[in-house]
Formats: C-alpha cells, structure tokens, sequence
C-alpha cells in the first residue's frame, strides 16, 4: 500500500543511536542558552493596558453613539429606519414634535422622545449605521459595550447614547 | 583587643545575614523578571518604580494568607520544618571570605565569619543537613504525596552530594587545604580553579543545581505529579520560608561557586591594589559581581531547560557524575605525580 502524500514537507523521523556530542548534551543546552539570551535582549510586546491601549481596528463596530450636528442639534429624527434595519430588533423609539423653543435642541421638526438599545439584543452588526439617512448613528471603534450585573442595565437609553453636547463646537 | 573583635564579629554576622536575606528577597524578585525578560514580557512593575517593592508585596501577602496546619500532622515537627531549612541555608555563609581584610585603628579584621581550617567540610556537612528540613516537612505533613516528594528530595541530594564530594577532593588535592580562605589565596591573579579543574568545575555546578532543588532538578516540587511536593501542606509563611530558603541556598551555592573556582574575591586588577579600604571593597564587589553572575545562571538555566524525569536524574548522578568525579581524582592524581 502506498502512502498517499498531500505535502512534500513530510520529514522522516531517523532513530539513530545518538553520536557522543549529542549524549554530552552540553552543546544542545548551551544552544538553548543562546536562544534564551537572545529574548532576554528582544524588545517586549507587552501593552501597558490601562496605561497604554492598543488601538482598535478600524473596522471594528463597538458601542454606538448618537450624534450631534455642528450646532450642537440632535441629528436623529426617529425616522425609524435603524429599528427596521436591526436584525435583532434591539433599538426601539418614541417619536415626538419639537417645540419652538427646542429649535436648538433638534436637527428638524421630529426628534426621538425616547431612543433605546437593548445591548442584550444588539448584535453590533452596525446596520443600524448603514440603514441611517441622517448620520446620526455610529458604532465607534475605540468603545466597547460596558460590563454590568443588572440586566436593566443593558438598557441604552438617550442619557448614555447621545453624543455629550461639547461647547468648544461652534 | 579580644572584645573588639568579638565586636566586630557581631556586627560582621549581622551584616552578612541581613545581606544574604536582602540577596535572598531581591533574588525572587529578580527570578520574576528574569523569567519575564527570557519570555519576552516584562515581568512585575506595578510595585514601586519597576516593580522593586514587589518582594514585599510577597511577603506581605504570605503574612496574611491562612496559617493551616493538617489535623494529623506532627504539630511539632511541622513547625520545625520551615525553620531548620532556613537555618541550614543561613549556616553556611559563616565560612565564606567576602574579602580579605579590614583594618580599623590598627586592627586588621578579616572579612570572613570565621576561618575554619575545615571549613569545606563545615560547608558540606551543613549542605548535607539541609535535607532534614526537607525530609521533617514533608513527613510531618503526614500526606502521601508530600512524602513522596520529600524522599525523592531527600535521595536525590544524597545522590549528588557523593558526586559534589568527589569533585570537591580533586580541588582539595590541587590547593592541599580545606580552608576556603586559602584555598581562595591560591587562586589570586588568574590561577582560578575552574582553569585547571574544568570537569570538577562541570560536575560541581550540576551537582549545585541539584543540591538547591533549582530546574531543570527540582524534582521535590513536581505540580504534575506530586501536587506541591514536600510542602504541599504547608500555607503562609512556613510555605514562604520553604521557597526563601532555597534562594539562600542558590545565593550561598553561588558564593561557593566563586570562592573555589572562581577565584573568590580575586581579580587580577583588583588583587594588584595597595590594601586598604578600597581595595577591601573592590574585592568584595568583585566577589558579589561573579555571586550575582551565578545567580543570573540559576535562573538562566532554570528557563532554558525544562524538567529531568526521576529516573533520568539518578542515572545522571549515580552513573555519569560519580564515574567522571572519580576520573577526574585520577587524572588530578597523574598530574599532581608529573608536575
């Protein structure tokens, strides 16, 4: 029966008895010394983490924010297309009209009254981001979801959604 | 005069046995990054700056963690344990010359706890009931495998310390003394042992390493097979007393490395000197300069090489080791006739 051989890498065990040099072993462990020493002088790959963070990929699809105009405004106008987009159906919203004077607050005449993630549910597939015809949605790539006991906690609700308002914007 | 030296004695043992418990505390510290640095990581830095408050952190640790002792124990052998191994570790630095001499107000004192004309003998005596610590801990325990791994202990440094002792006679042949101090004279300038006892030198420093329990022989604390080994039982700082005493070991079997075959606290430059302070410093700097190089090769080896099996040790010491101490006495012998 022949051997079938998917590679020309195969290497043939040879049990030979061992020569005198290799029975000393003092040759083959000052080899291994050398290679040790040599990664005692190597440059380290250790990340100082909270310190120092290694930076995400680009594409990778973490936490999602709502985001803000250049005047500070809402963008999201609950028009509902990131909900329909969700494979999971995490995001749910309540829409509701803007006031006179919230003109500042909100991008246009609808805004999102209540605009909710179930992170339990969300599959950061990022969908939401394509399906959004305002850009007001966005997974960001240096944040992940947190960590919590409480399931109520997994609740994304505007508070911790919406872009914090930054006044050093015009 | 008398009271002087009983004086500077004192102070001297002090001295030496807070080094050698100082040497021992940052050795661990050392080994950690040592390990790390052969691993490429960077080992503990979060203590302090570079992490040099870590072996207190240990030890601080140790303190705190839960004093257990078995039901069926031998409360009193148990306790004795920890403490005869460290006491044997701390014996042998007596013997040790850290360097030739001091004079203060015209009197010279020398660096050396005490110069027994036998003090190899003292050395090895002590090393050989280094193992009682071992061997009362891991019996007192009254666990099987705490046994178990004190007897392998137990027989395997019994094992080496036969080949150690031959390849010790041939060093005594050549300097015709057991005192380390003269047997440290012997070797000023580059007359060092190891050049004109390179197998003894061989031999002695594997049976070394098997003496201090360090890899690729520490075989008493085998995780896979033994559970802990000899001190499985053992918790807080009894356990802690376990572990530093084997650095003391590897810091006194290095010093003992360097004063027989390295020419102790000789240098050639530094052995040329005026006496006087300086050079008193320069030696012992010199003489802990190769200590510190040895401890370096202790951790060295200890990740190069992985674990022997039991039977390949035995065979390595009783086999290999004794028949090449016994030629190396002959060949010492034909070259002593010749000479």
């Amino acid at each position: 029966m022949s051997i079938i051989k998917l590679t020309d890498r195969i290497k043939v065990m040879e049990r030979k008895p061992m020569t005198l040099m290799e029975r000393l072993y003092f040759p083959a462990i000052l080899k291994g010394m050398g290679i040790t020493i040599r990664h005692f002088f190597t440059k380290k790959a250790t990340i100082q983490y909270p310190e120092e963070k290694r930076p995400m990929s680009e594409v990778f699809r973490g936490l999602h924010v709502l985001k803000r105009d250049d005047h500070g405004a809402e963008r999201c106008t609950a028009c509902g297309l990131c909900a329909l987009a969700c494979p999971a159906e995490a995001i749910t919203m309540t829409a509701a009209e803007r006031n006179p004077e919230e003109k500042h607050l909100y991008r246009e005449e609808k805004y999102a009254a209540v605009y909710e993630i179930n992170m339990l549910r969300c599959i950061f597939c990022g969908l939401c981001e394509e399906a959004c015809p305002k850009a007001a949605i966005f997974l960001q790539n240096d944040k992940m979801a947190l960590a919590s006991y409480d399931r109520e906690d997994f609740i994304f609700g505007k508070d911790r959604l919406v872009e914090p308002f930054l006044n050093s914007k015009s | 005069m008398g009271m002087s030296i009983v004086v500077f004695k004192i102070i001297y043992i002090a001295i030496i046995f807070g080094l050698s418990l100082f040497i021992a505390m940052y050795s661990t510290y050392a080994e950690r990054k040592v390990a790390a640095f052969l691993q490429d990581r960077l080992g503990p830095n979060r203590a302090g700056p570079f992490g040099i408050l870590q072996p207190l952190a240990d030890g601080l640790k140790l303190f705190f963690k839960e004093e257990f002792i078995p039901a069926k124990s031998d409360k009193m052998l148990f306790l004795m344990g920890p403490g005869f191994f460290m006491i044997t570790a701390l014996m042998t630095s007596a013997v040790i010359p850290f360097g030739s001499e001091i004079t203060l107000d015209g009197v010279s004192y020398s660096l050396q706890g005490t110069d027994l004309n036998v003090g190899l003998l003292y050395i090895f005596g002590v090393v050989s009931l280094g193992v009682y610590g071992i061997l009362i801990g891991g019996w007192a325990s009254n666990n099987k495998f705490s046994l178990l791994g004190a007897i392998r202990a137990a027989s395997q440094n019994i094992s080496y310390e036969l080949a150690m002792g031959l390849s010790i006679i041939a060093l005594v042949m050549m300097s015709s003394s057991l005192s380390l101090k003269s047997i440290v004279d012997q070797q000023a300038g580059w007359h060092w042992n190891v050049f004109y006892q390179p197998l003894g030198f061989i031999i002695f420093i594997i049976c070394a390493f098997a003496e201090t329990n360090r890899a690729p022989f520490d075989l008493p604390e085998c995780e896979t097979e033994l559970v802990g080994g000899y001190h499985t039982e053992f918790s807080s700082m009894k356990l802690g007393f376990y572990l530093f005493a084997e650095y003391i070991n590897m810091f006194i079997s290095s010093a003992i490395l360097a004063t027989l075959y390295f020419g102790g606290y000789h240098f050639p430059w530094v052995s040329d000197m005026d006496s006087g302070w300086l050079k008193t410093l320069m030696e012992a700097v010199v003489l802990f300069g190769k200590i510190f190089f040895f401890i370096f090769l202790f951790m060295w080896i200890r990740w190069t090489l992985p674990r022997f099996r039991f039977d390949q040790l035995m065979n390595l010491g009783w086999k290999v080791l004794i028949p090449l101490a016994i030629v190396n006495i002959l060949l010492t012998g034909l070259f002593i006739l010749l000479k």
